[in-house]
């Protein structure tokens, strides 16, 4: 992995030209030779990726921020609830009022905590998340970072999150925080397994764990409908592990209000505890993004009926995430939360065995050739 | 075989929760419970069985019901209310009879249990439905509930 990423860049900072892979996103690459023509190319690249990382992290911090409102409106609406609607036009400015307000809060802290650990985690958490954004195809250009192991380096990504949860359990010195963080390593740990099993049934068909092939082959049919029932399969098994991932209800073991407080994150405050709350609602999005490109197609249009229109993709590629995003609000908003003991059962019991059951029959449906394609 | 009926039994009752909510999903709109309070508060109208605080109805002879038997002092569990009683010449028969001077209410103390309104045997104290309690001096949250001038009603006791 590491040994990749090392051979990645230096590829990067001998050949500029190749900074976003074979196919690489245009617009960068409009920048990247108007930037070659003001200053040397070494420079150029650097200044190419510097911009495309900050136009991401703008995207996405509003993106986040959205899917906090899109949470509390979807939640009124199950409860029967209006829902925020007093800032701005319908409340849509409201997280922009409430992250102003975080943002003015003080930061406190405890005396004993381990300072250094202490004010790191928060940002392994934001990082690890914005890091995975960078490999997602939204439309065939419009690709940040088209890795061959795309796959592999999602899984990886994904679980460095929960490094970030420990560490800001167990710095902050607190026993409700680091039993809430124990809970949730306990909890992603597991999950991870059905996660990686679930996506390795579905690179069974693809055969390869780029991100831009994975897609490449679905032009003859999304995977869900190529691999038909162990797809299906795959696909539920990897939401219920995905909501388990990203610690939302009903799998919601790291904070408790009554015996925990509000787990791993109690001592945080202001903006620290924003990011761990953005962070949650921006992995929901990417484990909804995963699930759009491994079994939805990413960026194709349902029969390739805006073919011809290929910037029409990013409209796919949301319409699709968020119809994902919207199945696991409803799992929060309809189930009760699990037990920590019927967590474990459901995954080690259950999805574990199902899983590599399921594995070995979209295995021999692959050799036998029995996959729908169009 | 527990274990595949299991799972069916666990997805059918996952989906048929999710139906429900999602019924609801899509109605909300429409039948939202929720109160825009502070814009309706001219039309809002509060439930029956709304605990505002206790009040005591008074008739428009300025009588009520209660008898000052004190029942509803001993109900509260936090001593929200006490009754000053003194007795009096009854008119009709001309005996001595007990009665209220001052019923005194502290909704300040109140938990809205109700335990004094179930334990009042004349029905003279019912829940009010008001909901803006709220004031800046807590000595206005303790409240005489009789009206200055007041007498029981006749034949409440009998
Ligand atoms: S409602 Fe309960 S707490 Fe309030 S006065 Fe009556 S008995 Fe006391
Ligand atoms: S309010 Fe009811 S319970 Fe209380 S003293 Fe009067 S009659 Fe008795």
């Amino acid at each position: 992995m590491f040994r990749l990423i090392i051979q990645y860049w230096s590829s990067v900072i001998s050949l500029p030209s190749s900074v976003f892979g074979p196919r690489s996103l245009n617009i960068t690459k409009t920048i990247e030779d108007w930037l070659v023509s003001v200053m040397p190319e070494g420079a150029a690249s650097i200044v190419a990726m510097v911009l495309v990382a900050l136009i991401y992290l703008g995207i996405f911090a509003v993106a986040g921020l959205y899917l906090v409102l899109l949470e509390r409106k979807v939640a009124a609406w199950f409860q029967l609830r209006i829902g925020p609607n007093r800032v701005g036009p319908l409340g849509l400015l409201q997280t922009m009022a409430d992250a102003l307000k975080l943002v003015s809060k003080e930061l406190t802290g405890t005396v004993k905590a381990d300072k250094f650990l202490y004010n790191l985690a928060p940002y392994f958490v934001i990082i690890s998340s914005l890091m995975a954004l960078a490999v997602f195809p939204f439309t065939q250009e419009f690709q940040a970072f088209d890795i061959n192991i795309g796959i592999l380096f999602l899984i990886a990504i994904s679980s460095i999150g929960v490094i970030g949860i420990l560490l800001g359990g167990w710095s902050s010195n607190n026993k409700f925080a680091l039993i809430g963080a124990m809970r949730s390593g306990v909890q992603t740990i597991s999950y991870e397994l059905s996660i990686g099993l679930s996506l390795l049934t579905m690179v069974l068909i693809t055969g390869s764990l780029q991100l831009s092939e994975i897609v490449e082959v679905q032009k003859s049919g999304w995977l869900i409908v190529q691999g038909h029932i162990p797809a299906i399969i795959a696909f539920m098994i990897y939401m219920i592990a995905g909501t388990a991932e990203t610690n939302r209800a009903p799998f919601d073991m790291v904070e408790a209000e009554s015996e925990l407080g509000a787990g791993f994150h109690t001592e945080y405050s202001g903006m620290k505890f924003a990011y761990f709350f953005l962070a949650e609602f921006i992995n929901m999005f990417i484990i909804a993004a995963i699930a759009t490109t491994v079994f939805f197609g990413a960026w194709l249009s349902p029969f390739g009926i805006t073919e011809s229109i290929p910037w029409l993709g990013v409209f796919w590629f949301l319409t699709k995430t968020l119809v994902l995003v919207f199945l696991m609000m409803w799992f929060r908003w309809t189930f009760p939360r699990l037990r920590i003991d019927q967590l474990l059962t459901l995954e080690w019991k259950y999805l574990l065995p199902i899983n590599l059951v399921n594995i070995v029959i979209m295995a021999l449906i692959v050799w036998l050739n029995m996959t729908i394609q169009f | 075989m527990s274990y595949f009926s299991d799972i069916y039994k666990g997805i059918k009752t996952l989906l048929n929760g999710m139906s429900v909510t999602g019924k609801y999903f899509l109605t909300s709109r429409k039948g939202a419970i929720t109160q825009q309070y502070p814009d309706n508060r001219d039309t809002l109208k509060m439930f029956e069985r709304f605990r505002g605080e206790v009040v005591m109805p008074h008739d428009e002879n300025n009588e009520h019901q209660c008898t000052g038997c004190q029942k509803c002092e001993i109900a509260c569990p936090n001593g929200s209310i006490e009754i000053i009683w003194d007795r009096g010449i009854d008119e009709t028969t001309g005996k001595k009879k007990k009665k209220i001077d001052k019923h005194i209410y502290h909704l300040g103390l109140c938990t809205m249990c109700g335990l004094c309104i179930e334990a009042c045997p004349t029905d003279a104290i019912v829940w009010a439905q008001n909901y803006e309690n709220a004031v800046y001096d807590r000595t206005q949250l303790t409240k005489v509930l009789n009206e200055p001038g007041s007498k029981v009603k006749a034949g409440i006791e009998d």
